[in-house]
């Protein structure tokens, strides 16, 4: 299993300067890629500029979104999107879409909330065609980047064997994760996809300042009302908790988690370096 | 702390208990609006796992609980005049009351202060606290006073039970089925004290209708059960508020709110056929007084204890739903043996497999293994291993995989080969296999291994001309696609191509193609053939009313055409036929007119009707679907559905519900 780290766009505090430096730190550490988050109507850095950022001043790592709410956008702005991080970065671009969580994200993009499935569904179709799309540069167009398609319902583990390489993990303890992942194999196996679909997961950390970290997951999922505070009470907080945490990912069957920080201070790569 | 208690059930009195004993200075009310001896129902059964935790949360209590315990090994199943005993099991059980009793007692002991008889008519009414529980069942006021922030769903199972007990201890939990001329009726039995036991009737609805229960008051309703067990029950029922009801399954969006919680029935049920009421509601007590003592806060407590309590209440929850599904369609079942409809009863909620059960009662498995292989022998290898006679064709075991090359190595009695395009129009993507003899020596192989080969044909219809499915399913090819055919000119995705309608010579070409690929087939060695009828694919597109709005012969009978390409390749096919079938409506009928019309095997399949279908996708997500098929149509069934374990295999096989298992690449690997 390859274990990358999140980008820290939703996190208080973050400017510029800092997502870049700590793309530029997170390249030389131990970690498979950078990952982001998307979210409208908050604090927070559109999920693409940041990738290009990060894509400026780095090589190696992959970049991914987990996940990217495809609906908000029309499909050919997100191709265009996709297209230029991936042209960016020269091909380390996963992408990873579902319907996000949030109505107002909807109200405040201006698209309606019904038929967000369908919709979704549509985008992955035409991602497939990728080699096609007028909008994207030509650099990219040899290079379709890796799809990941997250969820939690019936329909969505269906959409991800219809269209996807593989399934976004929304986060949550080993057990959860070992029970979509079922689903998702499950769901491949009967669409008739070869091999089996590449399992991604997720999970908050705050080494040291937890406090602040548990303070930044209660504002940044407020709209889930109490659910917040389970989302905050499942922080890795301690070297432990992560090392028990990514053992068992692993053995669930999970081939690359996304640690995502709750504090925006480049320190804490090097403390969860240290930890992996 | 102040704690304020709606019910002084055993969720209310244990979580009194473990909170004073945690720390004496909280301020405990138990509100109940019942007198002190007032209980309802009779006994009530725990397991093993239970009881442990009881010992660790507070020992006093346990060891008075232990001491008024009945407790025993056992589970008899009485089906069409035999007893099919079942051991190993470990239940105790304990009279309601006298569990109450216990619980009161002690919780006054440690300074709990109970006011019974007190009828509250708002949550308001209750003294005011820190924290406000709902101890108070299914019906919770407290849930109902907050509707919004709890979101409860409650559903209404389709079976009506009624609560009996009786004088006599039963020395098995027990399971009784009684045939009547208006249907199926259950007990679900244990004895709970040296002299009595509970005793629970159950019967689907229209049963209960039929037998004119509806209109008999509780005595008659006992004077009907008691003439009907009279065998099992060996003496008079007794009745205490035994009214007939429809099972509430209790579920909510969230346990807490604010200073407020939901423990036991109040926030779950599940349904009393896996017995597990009681227990859960114990184990909330005891989780959620241990989240008060590490926190110093009431919220990050209630938040901790939802977190660990949920995910384990939620796995009971799904075994008692397929534990209560099961009790819906026990008439279903009727056909089974005596000793293979015991098997299925134990291991109905999918908490028990074949594995575990041999640990449990090495015995019945023993017997269960030697019938599946013919019952001409005391030992025998597991279900996977029985051989199978299919027509002329005799497979050496169960296992069914997928692919010529890897099924010769593999074991498998039956190898499955890729889906065959009967007519180059019928082609899911080019590379799709077109000549059944390119695969002659590939049989032959097969041949020499032992396994025996089953040939797939099949028109994509609407769903052909597309990419490889390692770029995605139904994605229509770029260039060099090909006109489609339908039953109806309806696209299968958005960006499929309009399929045109199958005219008559257009039938007859594919039906004569059908057989031609049979004959072919039967030419390169193949021992069975598989017709496709399923998933949206050209047949399977005549049998749904979504993709088939025909107005002609072969829209009012949807399955005309699929039938007649059925009996014609039976004409030219003389080894097994099979056909795959998906989940629909009707699927029981159409299975039945396919068994009539020469078809020895069907293998399910999901639905796949249409691109936006989603079925709820889990390990053995067709499994129900193939039980229905194979007691409900008679006809031998192959089921896969992400069958990864071999365990699936002989629990499935075993307990009847299919008669082959198309095995996951994972379950070999």
């Amino acid at each position: 299993m390859r274990v990358g780290v999140g980008l820290p766009t939703t996190t208080p505090g973050a400017g510029g300067a800092l997502l870049v430096e700590w793309a530029r730190r997170a390249e030389t550490g131990p970690f498979s890629c950078l990952g982001v988050l998307d979210r409208l109507l908050y604090d927070s850095f559109d999920p693409f500029a940041a990738l290009a950022a990060a894509a400026a001043v780095t090589e190696r790592i992959r970049l991914a979104t987990m996940i990217v709410i495809g609906p908000l956008r029309s499909t050919a702005m997100l191709v265009k999107d996709a297209g230029s991080v991936q042209a960016l970065s020269g091909g380390r671009l996963t992408l990873g879409l579902a319907v996000g969580g949030r109505h107002d994200d909807y109200e405040a993009a201006g698209v309606p909330h019904e038929g967000r499935g369908t919709r979704l569904s549509d985008q992955l179709a035409e991602l497939r065609d990728w080699a096609d799309a007028p909008t994207i540069p030509g650099a990219a167009r040899e290079q379709p980047p890796e799809l990941l398609v997250g969820g939690a319902s019936a329909a969505a583990f269906a959409r991800m064997a219809r269209y996807g390489d593989g399934y976004a993990h929304g986060g949550g303890p080993p057990r959860a994760f070992a029970g979509a992942a079922t689903k998702a194999r499950a769901a491949w196996s009967d669409l008739g996809r070869p091999g089996a679909p590449k399992l991604w997961g997720q999970a908050y950390f705050a080494l040291g300042e937890e406090a602040a970290g548990e303070a930044y997951l209660l504002d940044y999922y407020a709209f889930t009302g109490p659910f917040a505070a389970k989302i905050a009470a499942g922080n890795l907080t301690s070297p432990r908790a992560i090392r028990d945490f990514v053992r068992a990912y692993e053995e669930a069957g999970c081939d690359e988690l996304v640690l995502l920080p709750t504090i925006a201070d480049p320190g804490q790569l090097d403390r969860l370096a240290e930890v992996l | 702390m102040r704690v304020s208690i709606l019910g002084a059930g055993p969720a209310g009195l244990y979580l009194a208990i473990l909170l004073k004993r945690a720390d004496p200075s909280h301020e405990v009310v138990v509100v109940e609006r019942n007198p002190p001896g007032a209980t309802f129902g009779f006994g009530v059964v725990f397991s093993e796992e239970t009881l442990g935790r009881l010992r660790d949360a507070d020992e006093p209590t346990h060891e008075a609980i232990t001491g008024a315990f009945a407790t025993w090994t056992t589970i008899d199943v009485h089906f069409r005049g035999e007893v099919i005993r079942s051991r190993g099991h470990g239940f105790s059980a304990i009279r309601r009351t006298v569990l109450l009793d216990i619980l009161q007692r002690r919780a006054r002991e440690l300074g709990a202060e109970l006011r019974f008889g007190q009828e509250i008519a708002a949550v308001g009414d209750l003294p005011d606290a820190d924290l406000v529980v709902g101890a108070d069942g299914s019906s919770s006021l407290v849930r109902r006073s907050h509707e919004a922030a709890f979101k409860p769903s409650l559903a209404a199972y389709p079976t009506r039970f009624a609560w009996f007990g009786t004088e006599r201890a039963l020395d098995a939990f027990t399971f009784a089925f009684k045939e009547t001329e208006h249907g199926v009726f259950q007990a679900h039995a244990y004895p709970f004290d040296a002299g009595a036991s509970t005793f629970i009737v159950e019967t689907r609805e229209d049963t209960w209708r039929r037998a004119g229960l509806e209109a008999l008051d509780e005595a008659a309703s006992l004077a009907f059960c008691q003439e009907l067990f009279a065998d099992v029950l060996g003496g008079p029922l007794q009745s205490n508020r035994s009214v007939w009801l429809a099972f509430q399954e209790v579920r909510c969006g969230d346990w807490s709110t604010g200073r407020t919680v939901l423990l036991g029935d109040a926030a779950h049920t599940a349904h009393f056929s896996i017995g597990s009421g009681t227990k859960l509601a114990l184990e909330d007590a005891i989780e959620l007084a241990g989240a008060l003592g590490r926190h110093d806060a009431v919220a990050p407590a209630l938040v901790e204890f939802e977190l660990e309590r949920r995910p384990v209440v939620e796995r009971f929850q799904e075994a008692a739903r397929q534990s209560a599904e099961y009790f819906e369609e026990v008439p279903r079942h009727w056909d089974l043996e005596p000793l293979q409809f015991a098997f299925n009863l134990l291991t109905r909620s999918g908490r028990i497999g074949h594995a575990n059960l041999t640990l449990r009662d090495p015995s019945l498995v023993r017997r269960v293994d030697a019938f599946v292989a013919g019952g001409r022998a005391a030992l025998a290898a597991p279900p996977l291993f029985a051989p199978l006679r299919l027509g002329s064709v005799e497979l050496r075991n169960r296992g069914v995989v997928e692919g010529l090359d890897a099924g010769a190595g593999s074991g498998a009695g039956l190898v499955l080969a890729p889906a065959l395009a009967v007519t180059p129009d019928g082609r899911i993507t080019p590379e799709c296999p077109r000549d059944p003899c390119e695969w002659r020596e590939a049989v032959e192989r097969l041949h020499a291994a032992g396994a025996k080969a089953m040939l797939a044909l099949s028109h994509a219809g609407r769903r052909g001309a597309c990419r490889p499915r390692a770029e995605g399913v139904d994605l229509p090819l770029r260039e060099g696609g090909w006109p489609l055919v339908s039953a109806s000119p309806i696209p299968y995705t958005r960006r499929s191509d309009v399929p045109q309608q199958l005219d008559a010579a257009g039938m007859e070409r594919i039906r004569d193609a059908f057989s031609a690929a049979a004959a072919r087939g039967a030419e390169a060695g193949f021992d069975v053939a598989e017709l496709n009828l399923a998933q949206g694919y050209l047949l399977g597109s005549f049998l749904s009313p979504r993709s088939n709005r025909r107005d002609d012969d072969y829209g009012t009978d949807r399955l005309r055409f699929p039938l007649s390409v059925v009996e014609a390749v039976r004409g030219v096919w003389a080894g097994p036929l099979a056909v795959r079938l998906s989940v629909a409506a009707d699927a029981v009928a159409t299975a039945v007119a396919l068994r009539e019309a020469g078809v020895d095997l069907v293998h399910v399949a999901t639905a796949q009707t249409t691109a936006g279908s989603a079925p709820e996708y889990r390990r053995g997500h067709l499994t129900a679907f193939s039980d229905r098929i194979r007691s409900e149509a008679h006809v031998r069934t192959l089921v896969g559905g992400y069958l990864d374990t071999l365990d699936a295999v002989n629990t499935i096989v075993g307990a009847g519900r299919a008669d082959l298992c198309l095995l996951e690449p994972a379950a070999l690997t």
